[in-house]
């Protein structure tokens, strides 16, 4: 056996045992993070805390001295009426952005807009927050002459403009990675572009559409600090997009610095990240189930 | 005198500083088949695709001289999809779009704008059994095309270019992807539609052209070199001696 052989047969099996590492080590990571983000709040569940109240009931105030309440109903509605509508705006603009970058642009013309859209991506996100608190809120208190502009509908464009360039850029792709081969065998068929976008182009790039769709969610979900500056912070269940609200990741943002470590206010913090955990969880299992439900036919 | 379906001539396609074909001229007869035979890079499936149209989805191409279908020039057509609804196009490898096969074969009479349920039904039931796959695969319409054999899936193709009704069929070394048996099937589903459509076969296997074809045309370098019946094209004296040296195999 030559050396180069020989040597080989020894390092062939560390390079797989690093790869494997490497593999598991994200697993570990995810885990660990949700162990300690669960240690620091679990505490209290084992002392008799009300999870029915927790997640039912729209009175937080975490801060009263007679009568604490920690009902998180209404940090959850805004979470959600901030991130719906914001995908409401999103994804019909992100995809028809990214289908018109993939489909309708010049090589020249796409490589501007990629660059320009991965700029806005690199946009800092209390950047964002700044021009909620400003430029928006005045503009929304002029247009719907509103006495105040933070407001779920502020909160819900500055993350739609946020998300936006998450969903084209991972959307341009997965259209890229449609095999040229399928538009050419379309247009010998006589199909008109539009034909060929929404009868192949679409189904074939499904999962990818999917991902970058999933992707905005969970950066909505998860942005902190410009819905934090842009929806006014208020602690009530908005009845409609002129509301303010205050988001479950602003909650943590705002008060985890005022409560002492370990109190009862502390530790439901922390349950709020367990909760924000479980929601992104809950998003990417039934993503990965459409997925399946779709891929098995 | 037979009908000219298409007639070609001088035509010149140029990708930048290439000249993919010098300046062709030559006529396809109806119901015939014709056979385009030449080494690679010869021009053969530009050819193809000026006919259909969709060489213009190459950048920087540009197209010279008249393709007439019948007396009509493509080059001017303005409803290409209307033109390339005429036209069936079976490529070299196997196009299975990410469908049912049942979709596969619908898809260009949606695209037309055929949606009755029964209508469709009829015609893919009757481009599949063309096609000479009806059997193999008429319990699992919904399935999806992309999982059949290659020689199932190339039927397949050859299916869909027919579901639109084309005048002309155009195949493009179709059995470069599938094994000897599915190819000498196919051989047969071309020998029968010949009656009611015309043929145009690019292909680099010589005997095949032998074969199939009622004329054979020989291209090489973007140039026509020969165009005749198969009688003088596979003789001993063809007109050119070139054509003679690659029916022969002696390049090529």
């Amino acid at each position: 056996m030559s050396l180069r052989h020989r040597l080989d047969t020894v390092t062939e099996p560390i390079i797989e045992r690093i790869i494997q590492l490497c593999g598991i080590s994200a697993i570990v990571f995810v885990f660990g993070i949700f162990f300690f983000v669960f240690r620091e709040g679990s505490d209290l569940l084992f002392r008799g805390f009300d999870l029915v109240e927790f997640l039912t009931s729209p009175q937080w105030y975490p801060d009263s001295v007679g009568h604490k309440r920690y009902g998180a109903l209404a940090l959850i509605a805004g979470t959600t009426s901030v991130t719906l509508l914001a995908m409401a705006i999103a994804v019909p603009f992100g995809l028809g952005a990214a289908i018109f970058i993939s489909e309708f642009c010049s090589p020249k013309l796409r490589e501007t807009f990629k660059i320009v859209i991965e700029l806005l991506a690199a946009i800092p996100s209390v950047v964002w927050g700044f021009i909620g608190l400003t430029l928006m809120n005045e503009l929304i208190i002029t247009l719907f002459d509103a006495p105040i502009g933070l407001t779920v509908l502020n909160g819900g464009v500055i993350l739609a403009l946020m998300s936006v360039p998450v969903i084209v850029s991972i959307g341009e792709d997965s259209l890229k990675a449609v095999p040229d081969s399928y538009r050419e065998a379309a247009e010998a068929l006589g199909a008109t572009r539009w034909q060929i976008i929404y009868r192949v182009l679409l189904p074939a790039a499904k999962n990818g559409l999917l991902a970058a769709v999933l992707l905005g969610i969970a950066r909505g979900i998860g942005e902190t600090m410009a819905v934090l500056m842009a929806t006014g912070h208020a602690v009530k269940i908005p009845h409609s997009v002129l509301d303010s609200v205050r988001t479950l990741t602003a909650t943590i943002a705002a008060e985890l610095g005022e409560a002492p470590v370990h109190s009862d206010h502390y530790q439901v913090l922390f349950l709020i990240g367990v909760l924000l955990f479980t929601i992104s969880f809950f998003i990417n299992l039934a993503a990965d189930l459409i997925i399946k439900g779709i891929g098995r036919k | 005198m037979l009908k000219k379906k298409i007639e070609i001539s001088n035509l010149r396609v140029g990708y930048g500083n290439e000249q993919a074909l010098k300046g062709i001229s030559l006529d396809v007869y109806e119901n015939e088949i014709l056979a385009i035979i030449g080494p690679a890079q010869s021009g053969k499936t530009t050819l193809l695709k000026v006919i259909n149209r969709t060489v213009e989805f190459i950048p920087g191409v540009q197209v010279e001289g008249s393709v007439k279908i019948d007396g009509q020039d493509v080059l001017d057509v303005k409803n290409v999809y209307e033109l390339r609804r005429k036209i069936g196009m079976v490529f070299p490898l196997p196009i299975g779009l990410p469908l049912s096969i049942y979709d596969n074969v619908a898809f260009a009479p949606r695209a037309a704008g055929v949606y009755d349920s029964t209508k469709l039904d009829e015609l893919v039931e009757r481009c599949l059994k063309q096609a000479a796959l009806w059997e193999e695969v008429k319990d699992r319409l919904s399935s999806l095309g992309t999982r059949l054999s290659g020689g199932q899936q190339q039927r397949l193709t050859i299916a869909r270019a027919l579901s639109h009704q084309p005048e002309i069929l155009c195949l493009d070394e179709f059995s470069i992807a599938v094994d000897p048996v599915t190819t000498m099937r196919i051989e047969d589903v071309l020998r029968e539609l010949r009656s009611q459509v015309t043929i145009i076969l690019v292909t680099n296997l010589v005997q095949q052209a032998r074969r199939l074809a009622d004329r054979t045309a020989f291209l090489f370098n973007g140039e026509l070199i020969e165009i005749d019946s198969n009688d003088v094209i596979f003789s001993n004296s063809p007109t050119n001696r070139v054509t003679y040296d690659y029916v022969m195999g002696n390049f090529g």
